[in-house]
């Protein structure tokens, strides 16, 4: 079965920021459960955390710009009883908070949620050190810790509403810029359970974040070559849905990622963790490669670095093909 | 105070002193200096200062320590078990495969401890995350933050200095265990620290000194801070690292290793005349 995606996906496609959804997740939240908190480091209409400040100015935190603190802070705020939400760029909260993020937080097993922001190449013009690209890889490696990397508005807002019924830490990914809005706010959404989104017999796309929307395309692309491609959103990293995964890979033989990160030990490695212990096939990874990014349009990124649905056609005729004994 | 309750305090000390002896020479590892410089501390928060509950370890309003210098645990462990948080001869797994005792806290494994520490620089954050919620939630329990003097080098102290005082916690006591020494040596030799007392002050915190292993005083200036209002209070309190034993006493070499069982007798040897 598949789902019930928005109707202009192809055409048309409307375009929010995934950080709209994270502020207007949060304002919802602070109506839902006045347990919750918001901490914000210097950065917050950016982060659209502003929404909530005004709303609820008593329980917004401002800590200025000094993250390692405010991820402590969240710790002992939890401890305290509240459920803080750290809003930072990802670079900052999951990379100079990391230890603060590992050791506090999540070896305490502390009910802290991370809105990670500005993910990805996308973010564009700032170039390459406000481009989280190993954010993924350096959360999931910690144990407990719940990684989301939701694929557009809609799945953002439910992402971070979830995230506050969740007993335990929660990092929560989003980007800078506008993305299409593949998803519908009826579309279904379960941490931990990968949605198919497509169903194809000759190639898996697994992907997550904006990456879904390319290989919504890129199946698009392919079927007019006459390839029928299965397209997944798996939003959550970790835990990832296992079951769904092995069940593709086992249909299609064949399984390309795609992911705006680093290839190396982000999300396609999570992928490929499964699939080469339950069900080897042949599988390609889309994503930057290696690499630091760079200034530019955020278009014109995600075309240099090969983030495209053009990446995920080539990827998958190379994966069938080796399928296929070439 | 009055001469009974300071010999029952003293006593208490005595008797936790020991027992970091006792411990570590079991364990084979861990941290006798700054454990036991922090003994007169910690012994008047869980006997004389701290509101908590032993039988009830997560009662609501208890009062918190973060030992933010987390490798002093052993003071920690030995405090809560002569409390009766759990049973003294467990003090004995300590860092052993399987222990509640871990060689640094972990909040998930034993009753009583509040955090999970030892990366150094993150317990005054997480004290403040906690009196800043008591604050919202017009709570009135107190919280306080055991630190080393060598931790004072890591930078988040001083980021959590600042929020600290921005928000006015004045249910937080920082302590500086002020032995003056860290791994590899005086801590003025390491990177100085100085002036110390004038940091904290522009920091906007309120600053008390006083001798760490006189009991009185240091019982004496944890009831002036809960007499503080709107700024929150740190205690400088001047020990010797390793006090108590005198072959430890003011030597960097005892920071982290254990007594053998010679070194741990003649240590219990000096504290109590080998009678326990």
């Amino acid at each position: 079965m598949t789902m019930k995606l928005a109707e202009n996906i192809y055409e048309n496609v409307d375009q929010i920021p995934t950080r709209f959804g994270y502020g207007d997740g949060l304002l919802k939240l602070g109506e839902m459960d006045e347990r919750v908190v918001v901490l914000g480091a210097d950065l917050s209409s950016s982060l659209r955390v502003d929404l909530f400040r005004d709303a609820y100015p008593d329980r917004f935190i401002q800590t200025g710009i000094a993250e390692q603190d405010m991820m402590c802070l969240a710790a002992g705020l939890s401890l305290a009883g509240k459920i803080p939400f750290v809003s930072t760029y990802g670079v900052v909260c999951t990379g100079r908070a990391w230890d603060q993020l590992r050791t506090t937080v999540a070896y305490g097993n502390l009910n802290v949620k991370v809105g990670s922001g500005h993910g990805g190449i996308s973010v564009g013009a700032d170039g390459a050190t406000h481009q989280a690209l190993e954010d993924i890889a350096i959360t999931r490696v910690i144990p407990g810790v719940t990684v989301i990397v939701p694929c557009d508005y809609h799945e953002t807002v439910k992402a971070t509403i979830a995230a506050a019924q969740i007993e335990g830490p929660v990092v929560i990914r989003f980007g800078r810029e506008k993305v299409p809005v593949i998803t519908t706010p009826e579309t279904p959404f379960q941490v931990g359970k990968a949605e198919i989104y497509r169903e194809g017999e000759d190639v898996t796309v697994v992907a997550c974040g904006v990456m879904v929307y390319e290989a919504l395309i890129a199946a698009e692309l392919l079927a007019q070559e006459g390839i029928s491609a299965q397209v997944i959103n798996c939003h959550t990293v970790k835990p990832i849905d296992k079951e769904t995964l092995i069940k593709a890979a086992q249909k299609t033989k064949a399984v390309v990622t795609a992911e705006e990160h680093q290839v190396m030990g982000g999300f396609g490695s999570a992928v490929a963790e499964v699939l080469s212990q339950n069900v080897p096939v042949p599988m390609r990874f889309v994503g930057v490669q290696d690499t630091f990014g760079q200034s530019g349009d955020p278009d014109v990124l995600m075309k240099a670095y090969g983030l495209k649905a053009e990446n995920i056609v080539q990827a998958a005729k190379e994966v069938i093909k080796i399928k296929r004994g070439g | 105070m009055e001469e009974s309750k300071r010999k029952r305090l003293q006593e208490l000390a005595r008797t936790i002193r020991c027992d970091i002896i006792k411990m570590l020479e079991a364990a084979g590892s861990g941290h006798p200096g700054g454990s036991l410089s922090a003994v007169e501390i910690v012994t008047a928060l869980y006997f004389e200062v701290m509101r908590h509950d032993p039988q009830n370890p997560q009662w609501p309003d208890r009062d918190r320590l973060i030992l933010s210098k987390g490798h002093a645990c052993p003071v920690v462990y030995a405090a809560l078990a002569e409390a009766g948080y759990f049973p003294k001869e467990e003090l004995l797994t300590l860092r052993k495969f399987g222990s509640r005792l871990q060689g640094h806290p972990d909040r998930k494994k034993l009753p009583g401890l509040e955090a999970s520490t030892g990366s150094l620089g993150q317990g005054l954050s997480i004290a403040a995350g906690i009196a800043l919620g008591f604050k919202m939630d017009g709570k009135r329990n107190d919280v306080y933050c055991l630190m080393g003097d060598g931790e004072l080098n890591e930078g988040q102290i001083w980021e959590a200095a600042m929020t600290a005082s921005h928000y006015k916690l004045d249910n937080l006591c920082g302590i500086v265990d002020h032995n003056c020494l860290q791994i590899d040596g005086w801590t003025c030799e390491v990177k100085n620290m100085e002036p110390l007392v004038d940091k904290w002050k522009a920091f906007g915190w309120n600053v008390l000194e006083v001798d760490g292993h006189n009991i009185e005083e240091v019982v004496a200036a944890f009831r002036r801070f809960k007499h503080t209002h709107f700024k929150p209070t740190v205690i400088i309190a001047h020990t010797i690292k390793g006090k108590g034993v005198s072959f430890m006493e003011d030597n960097a070499a005892w920071h982290g290793k254990a007594p053998n069982r010679e070194q741990a007798a003649l240590a219990l040897e000096e504290l109590c005349g080998g009678c326990c």
